[in-house]
C-alpha cells in the first residue's frame, strides 16, 4: 500500500506501478513530478493516496456519456481499429445497449477481408435481432457502408454502426481504404460519420499510442473503445493518449458477452490501477 | 545503429571517452537511458529492472576503449545480452514417428491463433507433411467458419463437430489417423491467463490428447501484461514455444525479452501479416535491434 513519507521510496513505488500498468514512460514522469511537487517529504496521512487518484483522475475526462445522435436521420457510428482488438464483439455489445434505449439499429459488415468476419458479425446480429447489410461477395468495403446508409435513410433507421477490418496503422494503404469508406458514408448522410470509435485492448502496451495518433489522422476518432479490461491488464496508455490527443474513453469491454461493455468511468478506472 | 538510445547514451557517457574504466556510477546516467528505452519497448519493469543490473555487473570494471565512443561500448554490451537471453532459437519442430504429432495453439483472445494455425499447417504442408486443422473454439462466434475459409484457401482438412473442446480434439486424432494426416494443429478459444475454469479446459485437453507442441500465441503489442500472461500459461501448461504476431506493424515488442526472461520458453515463429504465408523464424538479433528502436 502506499503509505508512510513521500519520499524517493514512495515516488519510486509509484513509477513503478504506473508503468506496470502501461502508463509509459512520459505520462508516468508527469505524475510522479505532480506528485513529487505537491507532497515533497510530508508524511502521508491518507489523503496522498486521494490525492495521487485526484491527479490521475483529472488527467481523464468526465464521465461518459455514450453515443452522441445527429441532430436529424440516422446516426452513423463507425468503428476502427488494429486487428483483433474486440472491433465486430464491441460492436455487437453496443448494439445491445442502444436497442435497450430504444433505438432501430443497423449493423453493416464492412470487413470484407477476413476469413468469416461477415459470418461472425451475422452470428451477432441473429442473437440480437438486428438487421445487417453484407455483401459477401464485394471486396470493396465502401460500397456496402454505402448501401446501409442509403438503407438507415429510407427506413428511417436510428443508428447505423459500421464494421471495418482490422488494420494496422503502419498500413497506408489499408488506412486510405477506411477513409474512403468514411466519405462514403459522409456523401450518403450529412455529417456522417459522427462517431468514430478507435478499439483499443486493455493489453496493449507504447503502441496504442502510436496507434491513436495514427488512426487519428486518418479519420478524425471522437472516441474510445477500451477493449478486455476483464483481465489484469489496466489500459494505462489513455493517460498519454488523452494528453496527446485528447481523445477521451466512451466505452469500455469487459467480457464477450453482450452485456460486457460499460460506459468509461474514469474514477473506477483509476480505482482498478492500483489493485 | 540505434540513433535514439545512442544519443542519450553519448550524452550520458560522454566524459568518459578514452579514459578510466566502467564504474557503477560512471554508467548510471547512461544505464538510465537505456532503462528508459526498454520500457518505451514495452519491457516489463521487473524484467527491466533485472536486465540493467545485469549489464552493470558486465560493464563495471571493462577499460573504455580508446578508439570508441563509450556509449558503443555500452550498447554493445546490451545488445549482446538482449540477443543471449532470447536466443538461441530452433524453428524445427520434432515430429512423432508411428503417430500423428500434436500441435496446440493457445493464447489470450484475438492474439492470432487461427491465423497462425493456418499459417503452421502451410508451413508444414510446404515441408511434405499432410495437416489436420481443428476448430476447438466453440465459443467465438463463427471461429469455427473462419478456421474452415483458412483450410480451404489452403487447400487443407479441418476437423470439426458441434460438441465441446476436448471431444473435438479427441475425435480429432482418431480422424487423423483414419485419413492418413500425420500433423495436428488444435485451435483452441481466446482466454484470460486468469479465467480459471477455461484454464483447466486446456489442462484437460493437455491430458487428454497429450499435445507434442505447445504454443502459446502473443500479440506483439502487448505491454507489460506479456509476463503475466506467458508465466500463468507456462505454469498451466508447460508451454514449448511462444509465436509472436502481428510483428509487420512497429511495435518494438518488448514482450519478446519479458516472454523469454520470465518463462525460459524460447520464441520460435514470428506473424509478418495477415496473408497466410507470413510466418517466419524468430530472429534475436533483429529483435534486440528493435527494441533498441533501430
Ligand atoms: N475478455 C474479453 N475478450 C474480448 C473483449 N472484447 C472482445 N474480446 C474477444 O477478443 C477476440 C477478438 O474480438 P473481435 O471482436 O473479433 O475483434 P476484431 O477487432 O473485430 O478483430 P478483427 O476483425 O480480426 O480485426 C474475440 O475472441 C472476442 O471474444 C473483452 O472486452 N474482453
Ligand atoms: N497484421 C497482422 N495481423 C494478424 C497477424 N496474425 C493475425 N492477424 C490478425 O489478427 C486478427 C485476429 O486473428 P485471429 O487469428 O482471429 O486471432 P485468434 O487468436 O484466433 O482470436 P480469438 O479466437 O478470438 O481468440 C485477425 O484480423 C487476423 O487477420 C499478423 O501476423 N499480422
Ligand atoms: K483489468
Ligand atoms: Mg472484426
Ligand atoms: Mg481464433
Amino acid at each position: 500500500r502506499l503509505r508512510g513519507k513521500v519520499d524517493r521510496k514512495f515516488l519510486e513505488e509509484l513509477e513503478r506501478r504506473l508503468y506496470l500498468a502501461d502508463v509509459g514512460g512520459t505520462a508516468t514522469t508527469a505524475i510522479v513530478d505532480r506528485v513529487r511537487q505537491a507532497f515533497q517529504d510530508k508524511e502521508i496521512d491518507g489523503n496522498v493516496e486521494t490525492f495521487v487518484r485526484q491527479q490521475l483522475r483529472e488527467l481523464l475526462t468526465d464521465p461518459s456519456e455514450g453515443i452522441r445522435y445527429a441532430e436529424s436521420g440516422p446516426t452513423v457510428v463507425m468503428i476502427a481499429g488494429v486487428n483483433g482488438a474486440g472491433k465486430t464483439t464491441s460492436i455487437a455489445k453496443l448494439v445491445n445497449r442502444l436497442q435497450k434505449d430504444g433505438k432501430k439499429v443497423l449493423i453493416a459488415a464492412c470487413d470484407t477481408f477476413r476469413a468469416a468476419a461477415v459470418e461472425q458479425l451475422t452470428v451477432w446480429a441473429e442473437r440480437l435481432g438486428a438487421e445487417i447489410v453484407k455483401n459477401p461477395t464485394a471486396s470493396d468495403a465502401a460500397s456496402v457502408a454505402h448501401d446501409a446508409c442509403e438503407k438507415a435513410r429510407a427506413k428511417e433507421f436510428d443508428v447505423v454502426i459500421v464494421d471495418t477490418a482490422g488494420r494496422l496503422h503502419t498500413q497506408v494503404n489499408l488506412m486510405r481504404e477506411l477513409e474512403k469508406i468514411h466519405r462514403v458514408v459522409g456523401k450518403v448522410i450529412p455529417n456522417a460519420p459522427h462517431e468514430i470509435l478507435l478499439v483499443l485492448d486493455a493489453t496493449t502496451g507504447q503502441n496504442a499510442i502510436t496507434q491513436a495518433e495514427m488512426f487519428c489522422k486518418s479519420v478524425k476518432c471522437t472516441g474510445i473503445i477500451l477493449t478486455k479490461l476483464d483481465g489484469t491488464a489496466k489500459g494505462g496508455a489513455i493517460f498519454a493518449i488523452k494528453q496527446k490527443l485528447g481523445l477521451p474513453v466512451k466505452y469500455i469491454g469487459v467480457g464477450e458477452k453482450i452485456d460486457d461493455l460499460e460506459l468509461f468511468d474514469p474514477e473506477s478506472f483509476v480505482q482498478a490501477l492500483f489493485e | 545503429m540505434f540513433d535514439s538510445i545512442q544519443r542519450g547514451l553519448s550524452d550520458a557517457l560522454k566524459k568518459l571517452r578514452g579514459r578510466g574504466r566502467l564504474t557503477a556510477d560512471n554508467i548510471r546516467e547512461g544505464l538510465r537511458e537505456v532503462r528508459r528505452a526498454l520500457l518505451e519497448a514495452d519491457v516489463n519493469f521487473t524484467v527491466v529492472t533485472k536486465f540493467i543490473q545485469r549489464v552493470e555487473e558486465r560493464s563495471v570494471g571493462q577499460d573504455v576503449l580508446a578508439r570508441v565512443d563509450p556509449s558503443e561500448q555500452i550498447v554493445k554490451i546490451v545488445f549482446d545480452e538482449l540477443v543471449a537471453l532470447m536466443g538461441p532459437v530452433d524453428p524445427k519442430i520434432s515430429f512423432a514417428k508411428d503417430r500423428p504429432t500434436i500441435l496446440m495453439m493457445c493464447g489470450l483472445q484475438g492474439a492470432g491463433k487461427t491465423t497462425t494455425t493456418g499459417k503452421l499447417g502451410l508451413t508444414l504442408q510446404s515441408q511434405g507433411r499432410r495437416p489436420l486443422l481443428v476448430a476447438a473454439d466453440l465459443q467465438r462466434p463463427a471461429a469455427v467458419d473462419q478456421l474452415k475459409i483458412i483450410g480451404q484457401q489452403l487447400g487443407l482438412p479441418v476437423y470439426s463437430e458441434m460438441t465441446d473442446p476436448v471431444q473435438v480434439c479427441r475425435n480429432a486424432v482418431t480422424f487423423a489417423k483414419q485419413n492418413n494426416l500425420d500433423t495436428i494443429i488444435l485451435d483452441t478459444a481466446g482466454r484470460l491467463q486468469i479465467d480459471a475454469a477455461l484454464m483447466e479446459e486446456l489442462q484437460q485437453i493437455d491430458r487428454l490428447v497429450k499435445p507434442d507442441q505447445l504454443f502459446l500465441v502473443v500479440d506483439a503489442m502487448i505491454g507489460q501484461e506479456a509476463a503475466n500472461v506467458a508465466k500463468t500459461f507456462n505454469d498451466t501448461l508447460s508451454l514449448n514455444a511462444v509465436i509472436l504476431t502481428k510483428l509487420d506493424g512497429d511495435a518494438r515488442g518488448g514482450a519478446a525479452l519479458s516472454i523469454k526472461e520470465v518463462t525460459g520458453v524460447p520464441i520460435k515463429f514470428v506473424g509478418m501479416g495477415e496473408k497466410l504465408d507470413k510466418l517466419e523464424p524468430f530472429e534475436p538479433e533483429g529483435m534486440a535491434s528493435r527494441i533498441l528502436g533501430q
